[in-house]
């Protein structure tokens, strides 16, 4: 039973270490390409997220409004032109 | 309030949405197809293990890595517009759009990210056949995230399997079934991806044509413009094919949109499908609307009868017909829609009343009214018409989507006889004779794009002024914000997205240019 526990272990931690390898040696033998398409990949997250996202998209309903029932009331003013 | 929305605001929201998509939409087809072309190549290698279609495989995996890298999250900055400019839309579309995207989202990360690495760095760490299959696995992966988002896109469309909740002001999904198997879905899925698949044979035959003029990686070039020969030829025939199912489907479900295809303005019987045309205005009107006349037009008689009803002597209902209402045909007309429009939206400003005023025997009535079939079929169904009030504002930018219609349907023709001839020529052995066609073939990759981009153009322009069809037209959509702020995140994606065209066209070109030997040197 504790073998047959320690051999899944084994297992495992090998297939983890195979993981990593197949990584760590993928990123570390990149090619030119492989870095700059990297480089151009993280740049363009970096202004998606940290720049555009937080400063020019924020989610209309869920600034403007704290609850469901707000927003729900809020677009069904907008879908009914009544205030 | 809706009536006094600003129209400079959706116009540059609706400008802003066009660009990041038609972007987005630069990178994405490439990956489509070039996947599946890479899962060919690869396979052939697996099987002979000949290392020459390993060679070439890597060489093509290459630049799909630099299309993928470049193109990925391009698609996220859709996401965020919904959220910042189209609020009114994003609530009302309710889970029935997040569904969907949330399906996406889960697949291509997992599929795509997982076995994208594989694809790339596990060359020598992981068995032939496991190597193999996870190429196949990005190809099916890629393209089945392409299938979520065009269901979620198709629902706008055709919006089925939902009810609206007037209490919330969403629309909720009562049937999955019928979201995911909503014919437009299926249509533009088929019609999308592969012509996904024909943009990559395009790309993959004209640089190969370009080795060929330049006498380089010759055995590289015949063998890639065979496999993508026959993928693309194939794929240009189930283009056809489902542009045809495609058109049908539109002529039931958005009838104006193919009336402004085809600028048909009188129903007929027989109705001819017009093949080249130019328009000119006929000094005519709809309301504000300039109704054009066809000069010079080449018709294939009772074609398009047969596209939309299966019979050369269907009729054919004319943008007249759709505006007026034709009786005879039990086509309603605009004004009778706006009507019912108006008392669906009646509904639900007295289901707003009740529920002020705590009118609880009330506030159930109308609440059930959204559930009853014969008030969705028939009222709510004509919900986005209440916010017209003339029955011209229904009709889309006809010469546009005319001529995009046209130039994406003859290119598409140039396609079919561009693999049919690539094909010829390799198996005569005659493909370096032909330097005519390898510049032709070359010269096709900007058109394959432009062919690409047409079909959108025809399918977003052509379904205005709805963003959901019946339902919601563009300008109740969008968020009460500045129309300034939408200005300035315009100009800053244009810079964002022309520099990520630029480092993807230089870094191609500098791959293209080394050819696969110096990209072996170069680890």
């Amino acid at each position: 039973m504790r073998n047959s526990k320690m051999k899944r272990m084994t297992r495992l931690s090998a297939t983890a270490n195979n993981i990593f390898r197949l990584y760590y040696d993928g990123f570390r033998s990149m090619s030119w390409w492989g870095r700059r398409a990297w480089l151009i990949i993280i740049v363009k997250l970096v202004i998606m997220f940290l720049i555009l996202k937080l400063f020019f998209f924020p989610d209309f309903l869920n600034t403007n409004f704290g609850s469901d029932e707000e927003r729900s009331e809020y677009v069904i003013e907008q879908l009914t032109g009544n205030k | 309030m809706i009536e006094n929305i600003d129209l400079s605001l959706v116009n540059w929201s609706r400008a802003q949405f066009a660009l990041t998509a038609i972007y987005h939409w630069l990178f994405v087809p490439l990956t489509l197809g070039l996947s599946f072309i890479l899962a060919f190549m690869e396979t052939a290698y697996v099987r002979t293990g000949d290392e020459t279609w390993k060679k070439i495989t890597k060489f093509w995996m290459t630049l799909f890595g630099i299309n993928f890298a470049i193109g990925v999250a391009t698609g996220i900055i859709l996401e965020f517009e919904f959220g910042t400019n189209w609020s009114n839309y994003s609530w009302f579309v309710g889970d029935i759009f997040g569904a969907p995207l949330a399906v996406e989202g889960i697949l291509a990360f997992f599929l795509e990210s997982t076995f994208v690495a594989v694809m790339f760095f596990g060359w020598n760490k992981v068995g032939k056949k496991f190597h193999l299959a996870s190429t196949w696995l990005v190809a099916i992966g890629a393209n089945l995230s392409a299938l979520w988002i065009l269901i979620a896109n198709a629902w706008m469309e055709n919006p089925v399997g939902m009810i609206f909740n007037p209490d919330t002001a969403r629309n909720e999904m009562n049937s999955f079934s019928d979201v995911v198997f909503n014919p437009v879905a299926i249509d533009k899925f088929t019609h999308t991806v592969t012509s996904g698949f024909v943009l990559a044979s395009v790309f993959v035959v004209g640089i190969s044509a370009w080795f060929l003029l330049h006498r380089r990686e010759e055995i590289l070039a015949r063998r890639s413009i065979y496999v993508a020969g026959i993928f693309g030829l194939a794929s240009s025939l189930l283009v056809a094919m489902t542009g045809d199912s495609s058109a049908r489907t539109i002529s039931k479900v958005q009838p104006v949109k193919f009336a402004a295809m085809e600028a048909l303005y009188e129903g007929q019987n027989n109705a001819g499908l017009t093949v080249i045309g130019a328009l000119s205005g006929s000094g005519e009107k709809i309301g504000e609307k300039e109704v054009y006349d066809t000069k010079m037009k080449i018709q294939i008689p009772g074609l398009l009868s047969v596209m939309t009803t299966g019979n050369p002597d269907g009729y054919v209902p004319g943008m007249k017909d759709l505006i007026n209402g034709n009786p005879e045909k039990g086509i309603l007309s605009v004004s009778e829609m706006i009507e019912r429009g108006k008392y669906a939206r009646q509904v639900l400003i007295d289901f707003k009343m009740a529920k002020e005023l705590g009118d609880r025997e009330s506030l159930a009535s109308l609440e059930a009214k959204f559930a009853d079939k014969e008030f969705t079929d028939n009222y709510f169904k004509y919900f986005g018409y209440s916010y017209f009030t003339n029955v011209w504002q229904v009709i889309p930018a006809v010469p546009v989507i005319f001529y995009s219609f046209r130039l994406m349907v003859g290119l598409g023709f140039l396609f079919i006889a561009l693999f049919a001839v690539a094909l010829f020529l390799y198996s005569r052995e005659q493909l370096e004779r032909r330097r005519w066609f390898l510049w032709l073939a070359f010269f096709c990759i900007p058109l394959a794009y432009l062919a690409s981009e047409l079909g959108w153009v025809v399918t977003e322009m052509g379904r205005q002024p709805w963003i959901i069809q019946n339902l919601m037209p563009v300008h109740v959509a969008v968020s009460n914000i500045s129309a300034g702020s939408v200005q300035v995140t315009f100009f800053l994606f244009a810079v964002l997205f022309t520099a990520l065209l630029t480092a993807e066209i230089s870094i191609m070109i500098r791959q293209i240019k080394n050819g696969p030997k110096h990209q072996e040197e170069e680890k």
